[in-house]
């Protein structure tokens, strides 16, 4: 056995090990077809990452799709299940246009999803195993969590234009915080609500520091509500011992269109992109016609094989 | 051991002020003003590491995480939106982004409008913006040459001071994003040299 554990890759390794992790936490694995029909992602074209697909036509005339995403295909094949939650893991490979040669790829990627009656336990759980699936990939790792409910409310609460809107969360995912008094001023916002949606920028870092701070988006009853579900969450996630691979930041923006509530991103020293990817994304499921919840993450194996070569990780 | 933190600086005045700037922070390295052909200058001591590189390239080597942090103009940022944070305006090399014609244009919305830039997706946005039709001709250089030889009807390109422009007979239209240097830094080194570079951005920020 020794022998065999030898010859497998730093990514094998870490696609097994991280296998075995969630195993341990009762997900089941969730094998699927490579092809899918080009009418799933043409309908949901914005969440993919890339827009490009391949595609061709099957024997019976349907124009078909080599897999973009794994995410799409779970929740089209699930069902509303009242009370219970669907846990699974998948493995699998997709095809994707990669940035840099601007042509298709194939990408390895793992990661877990929960649809069903996704509560905050369950939530905290999949933070929990995203923190604990970086430990596998890298000793030196960092998680970063932002709660989109508390970035919306405040938002929303100061009825900008969605023009508006807009700027300040992509100033906000660039930690630009002149960019972000620059819009306040330009549409005359009041001092306090300046500073409050400066502070969504200003705001990071590990629980300890910035947990006693979130009171200051507490500015109406939908935030107040967001930012103590929020707290619950971390402090949850601080029992579990994870504290020192936590950091609260709001600049973890994705596209609110899809997601909603915890959204977060997984960092190792010595890749410069993120390796995890992941949140609630109710709103994705309301979209396909579904009433459950959901929550779920990425790991992106590909990108793990530019780590040097100094495992660091559990073995 | 103190982790190294790199530096990508763009080469020419604009980087050669930036140093400067670094230098007043507490971060200098003599040996990045001796006269040489090294390509990488470092203070272990402070734990700094410089290393000049064409302007437009900046945002490349922090995105891809050579770099921490870097100098990049606001227009390099805005034309490939690389995957960077952008945590200070350093308010120097201050121009715009405009668009510019020969002396006396009026724009014929009855025909497209063919537009000569280095600025691509800057010059797409803007159009789109406005909802006008534009054909783009991409030039790496001497974009002014273009409406002149009737090459192009208008150009989208920096504008600093406008002297190139009205040596030519030409003018701008109208300007539309300001444009200036900012210091940005790699997501993931954000998180694992967070204080050195919270300490660099807040004694930068000291000096604007």
């Amino acid at each position: 056995m020794d022998n065999l554990l030898s010859v497998l890759s730093r990514e094998e390794k870490i696609a097994f090990t991280l296998r075995s992790l969630y195993c341990k936490y009762g997900y089941s694995q969730y094998k699927m077809s490579k092809f899918e029909e080009y009418d799933l992602y043409v309908k949901n074209k914005d969440f993919l990452v890339s827009e490009n697909i391949i595609t061709f036509t099957d024997t019976d005339g349907k124009l078909m799709a080599l897999k973009p995403d794994v995410t799409l295909s779970i929740i089209k094949n699930s069902k509303d299940l009242e009370g219970k939650v669907m846990k699974v893991y998948y493995n699998e490979n997709v095809y994707r246009v990669s940035k840099g040669t601007a042509s298709f790829k194939e990408i390895m990627q793992a990661g877990l999803e929960c649809l069903g009656e996704v509560d905050d336990d369950i939530i905290t759980e999949s933070l929990y195993l995203a923190a604990k699936s970086l430990d596998v990939i890298s000793s030196e790792n960092a998680l970063e969590i932002s709660n989109l409910d508390i970035v919306s409310g405040v938002i929303n609460a100061f009825n900008l234009q969605s023009s508006a809107q807009n700027d300040i969360l992509e100033f906000l995912g660039d930690k630009n915080v002149q960019g972000i008094t620059a819009v306040c001023s330009r549409e005359d916002l009041s001092d306090s609500q300046t500073e409050v949606l400066q502070k969504l920028a200003t705001v990071y870092g590990a629980p300890s520091k910035v947990l006693n701070n979130l009171k200051a988006f507490s500015i109406n009853k939908e935030t107040e509500l967001a930012v103590n579900r929020f707290i619950s969450i971390i402090n949850n996630l601080i029992k579990m011992g994870v504290e020192d691979k936590i950091f609260i930041d709001f600049s973890v923006v994705s596209d609110m269109k899809y997601y909603n509530g915890i959204a977060f991103k997984g960092f190792v020293e010595g890749i410069p992109v993120s390796v995890i990817s992941g949140g609630q994304y109710d709103k994705l499921m309301n979209k396909m016609g579904k009433k459950s919840k959901a929550v779920g993450f990425a790991v992106y194996l590909d990108e793990i094989s530019k780590l040097s070569n100094t495992y660091k990780g559990e073995e | 051991m103190k982790k190294m933190l790199n530096v990508a600086l763009p080469k020419g005045r604009l980087g050669e002020k930036v140093y400067d700037m670094f230098e007043k922070a507490g971060f200098e390295c003599p040996s990045i003003k001796e006269v040489n052909r090294k390509l990488i200058f470092e203070n272990e001591e402070k734990g700094i590491r410089y290393f000049w590189v064409k302007p437009s390239d900046v945002a490349i080597y922090v995105e891809r995480g050579a770099a921490d942090i870097g100098v990049a103009g606001k227009d390099i940022l805005l034309e490939y939106k690389p995957d960077v944070y952008e945590l200070l305006d350093l308010k120097m090399g201050k121009c715009n982004m405009a668009v510019a014609a020969k002396k006396g244009f009026v724009d014929d919305r009855n025909k497209t409008l063919t537009v000569a830039t280095k600025f691509i997706n800057i010059a797409k946005k803007h159009y789109a913006s406005i909802g006008r039709d534009i054909d783009i001709i991409h030039l790496n250089g001497s974009i002014e040459l273009a409406p002149i030889l009737g090459l192009s009807d208008v150009i989208v390109d920096i504008v600093e001071t406008g002297s190139t422009l009205k040596e030519n007979n030409l003018e701008v239209v109208e300007k539309f994003v300001d444009i200036s240097a900012r210091l940005i830094a790699n997501k993931s080194s954000f998180k694992f040299k967070c204080e050195e570079i919270e300490e660099i951005r807040s004694k930068l920020s000291k000096q604007i």
